[in-house]
């Protein structure tokens, strides 16, 4: 069973801003802890980021999911950008091509409960989802 | 947007009350250095009360925040980082090493008379 799909585009800088207040409004909603909030849109934050620094464009989507019992949040960073070359490198902490911290995708996994990554030269998919506790 | 920068005696004192994107956070680190310049202040607390995310760009400007005002003379102290902001950071792998905390304004404040007094 599905809830309701909310996009959100990622263009420009403020977007991230954006996506990450939508998708912790949507937590909130859903009956997510105050903690829980904050790991949501702190991924939320680390994924927008990532698209508008490395592809440019892209989306970021929220929908609730239910599970075998529990109602859970998935979030869905999409983009069409280049892609990246290995991806057993950048789920290690520390890896950036960027001078930033390399926090951001090994840290998403460590906030979210499932963490997915499609990554080819057509673009780059991250799947993630918190179920309520 | 921009955080506005009080200076009382030697300090300068900052509470961040908007949400922090990218580019006010850069602006903000800028007008803090211009600002230690000019005042010659000893002594920076920022509170951080009002901020409900801090993710690891933001961490990242806020910890080079620290090193770049310690090279122009300054100490930074943070103060109020909320429970959930703790530990997403934590997760995130950020731990903020360097930086000196303390639970609000107040004890910012105390905390940095006694880093100064020390040296
Ligand atoms: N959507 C994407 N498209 C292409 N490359 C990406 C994408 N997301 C991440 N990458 C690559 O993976 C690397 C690691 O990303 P990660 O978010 O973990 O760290 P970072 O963005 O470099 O630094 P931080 O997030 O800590 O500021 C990036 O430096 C970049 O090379
Ligand atoms: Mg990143």
């Amino acid at each position: 069973m599905k809830g309701a799909l909310t996009t959100v585009p990622i263009y420009k800088e403020w977007d991230i801003v954006g996506a990450r207040q939508s998708g912790r409004n949507m937590a909130k909603d859903l009956g997510f802890s105050t903690v829980d909030q904050a790991r949501i849109a702190t991924a939320i934050s680390e994924l927008a980021r990532n698209i508008y620094l490395y592809a440019g464009q892209g989306e970021v989507s929220f929908e609730e999911v239910q599970g075998d019992t529990p109602v859970g949040l998935k979030i869905i960073a999409k983009d069409n950008g280049p892609g990246i070359d290995q991806i057993s490198k950048v789920l290690e902490d520390g890896y950036s091509t960027s001078g930033g911290l390399g926090a951001g995708l090994p840290g998403v996994k460590r906030l979210m409960d499932d963490f997915d990554i499609v990554s080819n030269e057509n673009g780059t998919t991250v799947t993630v989802v918190m179920w309520l506790r | 947007m921009r955080i506005p920068i009080l200076k009382l005696q030697d300090y300068l004192l900052v509470s961040v009350q908007i949400e922090l994107d990218d580019q006010t956070a850069m602006q903000f680190q800028e007008d803090l250095l211009n600002k230690i310049h000019e005042s010659g202040a000893t002594g920076v607390v920022v509170d951080l009360t009002s901020v409900e995310i801090i993710d690891s760009f933001i961490a990242k400007v806020l910890g080079d925040v620290v090193s770049m005002a310690e090279l122009m003379g300054a100490k930074v102290v943070f103060t109020g980082i909320q429970p959930a902001v703790s530990m997403t950071l934590i997760d995130l792998g950020i731990h903020l090493k360097n930086v000196q905390t303390a639970l609000d304004l107040e004890q910012g404040l105390v905390k940095l008379k006694q880093e100064l007094e020390e040296k």
